[in-house]
Parts: structure tokens; C-alpha cells; sequence
């Protein structure tokens, strides 16, 4: 038995007491977004009821209030990544939108004609799509680190493919889609050693996995609050120091200077030099509650249970004899995020016939459709767990795909 | 709940298990591609129309069982009507479909179509249902433009 006390854990999350059409909620779709306990909900209405205010540069004590509460998250966030300094960390809206910031600011300033960017097969578009734009912009090669049948990063490949050509290694630390970790440190390494950085995407693997960026030794990190306990339109960036220092600013506007004159103006120092405009104060405010909460059941908890569901799950779900199962088979190599297709089903509508069960999984391309080129499907239906999912959520599961099986498996002529 | 008498009642599902008219014509009047950007479905429709006829269709599918039972029963009500027929036909499915405030009524002939009907029940599966007719549409349209092969 894992240390978390799900019993327990559950009675914080009031929306998991839904019901529909007279049925339990069985939420297994947060690698698309997690459910938020009721200290993140809290934050939110007891910043809007208490002390809502803009932050920095008022005088009066809402705003110094605003402030501290915004400021100090910046420090919960440090401290959660084991980053050195809390300027480090730069809020942004989301993991893409901290993925495009670099892929802007940094990428601009440092990708030339020739240069190659390395990139995985396994990656979200949000990982994806930037990169192609800056090397359109910058004529510079994108180039792919093939995943093995096990659905892991072939890493032999990675060792040829990054060279003194490389500028950025962009990885994905756990796919959305097979779940895979990714031996991110192991990249770190070969990166560095020919001169090129790494941006890491920790959108899917932050939340479940024990991440700190000196011990695996990224340049980049990025993450979304609204994927672990927190609430949606907060992204993080963390990049060492020296990087961000030497980078332009993404956006432009108020907050980002310190003179400004009619035609120029000069940029004000990290973190703030990449958060114009007003932040999501709220919301940050609330996602440092989220932290706070998984630093209190402690991520090697978080971990220990997420592989104790997802030994199980793909072990049940292995006794539909129609199913397909999607990446590694090893759960200690994984994360709680399990992509299947059953017979030959569309995804679509085992999604529905789920929904019907008040079960929630996701079903479709995942953002990643090249992958699924890769995997030869159309899509997949996904099922990921977080800490309030229990073994009996997946035995509701298997009856569903079960059902499923029965009214639609077996099709004659596609 | 049962899922038969809903979204998975019989007629769609048989029609999903043996689409009619599945396969593809080697020389047709128009061959028009359909795609679902949300979920990556595709379908190719091809037609032929000789003497403002719909004289064959066939459907290649790689969709959902929505898309595929609403497609194959499209190509049995659409084959042999005129082009003004099918396009009213195709229309009128669409407003069934569609219209948020009056129940569309479909002629005796048309029956097959009221299994559909439920997929109004589930908004997002309303784009599934319509991919095939919007494809014929498109298809009907090429045909009348194309150079007359009879």
C-alpha cells in the first residue's frame, strides 16, 4: 500500500462528490487537467474577497498584501524545483506559452542558418510547433530522436543525432501519451557537452515526478500549475540565470522597464523583465496552495502510489484480450498515464461510452499527431491518474471498455 | 442507462458494423476528401452523376461509429436521386441536425434517418453525424461543374 491516504485525500476535492446521471464521478483524465482541492479553490475567492489589488507599486495595504502573497509562490515554486534562486522563476499562462517565450527570446537571439534543433517523436505540438516556426524563421533543421517499440527515447540515436550542430535539445520529461519518462539528465549531459542547451517540457512529468533542475541539470524548464492541484492560466518558466539574463524580453508593455522615454526604454531586472502587463495574480496566488499541498503528501508519495495504480491498471486492463496498450510495460519506467485502443474502435466512442459510465477519459490525437502517424492509429482514448484515484476507478474502467468491446468490437468492414 | 436506446441503437450500429456502399469507384464524376479537424476523422466520397442522376456512390471511412453508420446510411437514400433531390435531402439532414428550436419532421422515406436524431442529445458528436453530408454537398457541387462524361 502506497503512504498516501486516498480516503482522505479524496474529501478535499469536493468535486470529486459529483454525480452523473446517478453515477459517481470517475475522473481519469488529468494529464489533461487535475481537479483542485478545496485550499486552491479558497485562495482564489480569499484573494478576490480579502485583499484583491494590483501588485508592486502601491502604497496602500491591499496591494503590499497582493504583493507578499504573489512574490512569496515565487519562492514555493523555487523551492519545489530546487532552483538556486527565485528569479529564476518566471510565471507565465501556460507551459506553451513559456515554451514560445523561449523558443522567441532565447531562439532569436541564438539560432542561426544551419543550426539544429533536437526534438523527440514523442512531443506535444506545444513542444513542437515553436520550434518549427523558428526554424522556418531562422532556416535552421529540426531533427527527431526516434522512440524504440517500447515506446522509449532510443537513445543510441540520441547520442548521433545531438552534435556540434545542436543549439537546443527540447525534450519532453513524461509523454501525454505513453506515459514514458525520459532520461532527462542522461540528455543534459550530452547537450552540454557539445555546447547546446535543453529546454525540458515538465507539463506531464512536474506533477507526478520529483523533478530538481540542478540535479538533472536543465537550462529550461516549463510547467503548468492547472495540471497539478492548481488553477488554470499559470505556466512556469525556469531558466538558469545567466540564460534569461542575456535574453530579450518576450512581451513588451508596463512592468517590464525601468525608464521609459518617448522612443526608448530600458528593460528592469529578472524575473519581472519577462512579465509584462498585469500577472494572474489570483491564480498564482492559488497554485502556490497546490504546491503546498503536494509538498505536504510528499512527491515520492505521489510517485510510489502512481505506480502502484498503474501496475495495476495496465495488468487489468491487459485481461480485455481486444486491447491495445500503448508504451512501456514496465510502470516504475512510466507515469500514471495509460493511451490504449480497443479492437478497432474509434477512440471517440469509447470515450463516450465511458462518459456514459461517468467515467472521464480522454479520447483523440492528444496533441500529438505525428505520433500517431508514428503509432499508425487515428487516436487513442487515455486514461491518467493523479493522487485521488483509487484501484476500484479502474475496475469501473475495465467494465466500461468491457461494454464497449461488446457493442462495438468486432467491426466487419472499415 | 442503455446505450442502445441512445447514441448506439440498432440501426446505427448495424449500419457501423456493415457500412453500405463502402469501397471506392475507379473513374468518378467527383471525388471529394472530408476531414474533422477535432478528431482526425476522414472520409473520401466518390460519385458518379450521369444525366443529373447520382447513379453510384461509395465511402471510404476512417471515423467514429457515428460518422460511419451516418455515411453509410447517406449513401442508400442519395443513390439514384437527382442531384436536386439529394441536395434537398442532404439539407434537410442537416437542418435536423442543426436547428436548435423546431423538430425537424422527415418524410416516410427518410426514416432511416430519426436513429440520428439522438445524436443531438451530445453536441460534440454533432459534427461526426454531419461529415459525410457535408462531403456529399461539396461532392454534388463538383459533379455539376465537372466536364459531363456521358
Amino acid at each position: 500500500m502506497s503512504n498516501l491516504n486516498v480516503e482522505q485525500i479524496r474529501k478535499d476535492f469536493p468535486i470529486l462528490q459529483r454525480k452523473i446521471g446517478g453515477k459517481q464521478l470517475v475522473y481519469l483524465d488529468n494529464a489533461a487537467t487535475s481537479q483542485k482541492p478545496r485550499s486552491v479553490i479558497d485562495a482564489l475567492t480569499g484573494y478576490y474577497e480579502g485583499y484583491n489589488a494590483n501588485i508592486h507599486r502601491g502604497i496602500h495595504t491591499l496591494a503590499e498584501e497582493a504583493t507578499d502573497a504573489y512574490e512569496s509562490v515565487r519562492d514555493t515554486v523555487r523551492e519545489f524545483i530546487d532552483a538556486e534562486h527565485s528569479h529564476e522563476i518566471i510565471f507565465t499562462r501556460n507551459s506553451t506559452e513559456a515554451i514560445n517565450l523561449v523558443a522567441y527570446s532565447w531562439g532569436n537571439a541564438n539560432i542561426l542558418p544551419g543550426d539544429e534543433i533536437v526534438l523527440t517523436a514523442m512531443e506535444h505540438h506545444s513542444n513542437l510547433i515553436p520550434w518549427q516556426r523558428l526554424a522556418t524563421e531562422r532556416n535552421a533543421k529540426l531533427v527527431f530522436i526516434p522512440i524504440t517499440e517500447c515506446g522509449q527515447l532510443d537513445m543510441e540515436e540520441a547520442r548521433k543525432l545531438i552534435s556540434s550542430k545542436t543549439k537546443i535539445v527540447a525534450v519532453t520529461l513524461m509523454s501525454n501519451v505513453l506515459g514514458t519518462i525520459n532520461p532527462v539528465k542522461e540528455l543534459a549531459k550530452l547537450a552540454h557537452e557539445k555546447g547546446a542547451v535543453i529546454l525540458v517540457d515538465g507539463a506531464q512529468g512536474v506533477p507526478h515526478v520529483k523533478t530538481s533542475v540542478r540535479d538533472l541539470d536543465v537550462d529550461f524548464l516549463v510547467f503548468s500549475m492547472h495540471k497539478m492541484l492548481g488553477p488554470t492560466g499559470v505556466g512556469i518558466l525556469y531558466g538558469k540565470t545567466e540564460l534569461l539574463e542575456a535574453m530579450p524580453p518576450f512581451q513588451s508593455g508596463g512592468h517590464m522597464i525601468t525608464s521609459v522615454w518617448r522612443d526608448k526604454a530600458t528593460w528592469t531586472e529578472l524575473p519581472w523583465k519577462f512579465e509584462a502587463g498585469t500577472s494572474n495574480i489570483a491564480d498564482v496566488i492559488a497554485s502556490g496552495k497546490a504546491i503546498e499541498y503536494l509538498t505536504a503528501l510528499g512527491m515520492d508519495n505521489v510517485r510510489e502510489h502512481e505506480i502502484e495504480i498503474t501496475k495495476y491498471a495496465l495488468k487489468k486492463l491487459n485481461e480485455l484480450g481486444d486491447i491495445t496498450i500503448f508504451g512501456p510495460k514496465d510502470a516504475t519506467l512510466r507515469g500514471g498515464v495509460i493511451s490504449f485502443n480497443v479492437d478497432a474502435i474509434h477512440a471517440h466512442d469509447i470515450g463516450q461510452i465511458c462518459a456514459d459510465a461517468a467515467i472521464a477519459v480522454r479520447a483523440g490525437h492528444h496533441c500529438c499527431q505525428p505520433l500517431m502517424r508514428d503509432l499508425n492509429v487515428m487516436g487513442t482514448a487515455r486514461a491518467s491518474f493523479y493522487i485521488y484515484n483509487t484501484k476500484d476507478e479502474v475496475d469501473l474502467l475495465f467494465e466500461a471498455l468491457k461494454e464497449a468491446d461488446k457493442v462495438l468490437g468486432h467491426v466487419a468492414c472499415r | 442507462m442503455s446505450l442502445a436506446d441512445d447514441l448506439y441503437r440498432e440501426t446505427i450500429l448495424d449500419h457501423y458494423h456493415n457500412p453500405r456502399n463502402h469501397g471506392t469507384i475507379e473513374h468518378p464524376t467527383a471525388q471529394v476528401e472530408g476531414v474533422n479537424p477535432l478528431c482526425g476523422d476522414e472520409l473520401t466520397l466518390y460519385l458518379t452523376v450521369k444525366d443529373g442522376k447520382v447513379e453510384d456512390v461509395k465511402l471510404t471511412a476512417k471515423g467514429c461509429s457515428i460518422n460511419t453508420a451516418s455515411g453509410s446510411m447517406m449513401s442508400e437514400l442519395l443513390l439514384g436521386k437527382s442531384v436536386e433531390e439529394a441536395n434537398e435531402i442532404v439539407e434537410l439532414f442537416k437542418k435536423m441536425m442543426l436547428d436548435k428550436k423546431e423538430e425537424v419532421e422527415l418524410p416516410e422515406d427518410l426514416e432511416d434517418l430519426e436513429a440520428l436524431r439522438g445524436v443531438k442529445k451530445y453536441p460534440v458528436r454533432i459534427k461526426c453525424a454531419l461529415l459525410p453530408w457535408n462531403t456529399m454537398l461539396e461532392g454534388l457541387g463538383n459533379a455539376l461543374k465537372s466536364p459531363s462524361i456521358d
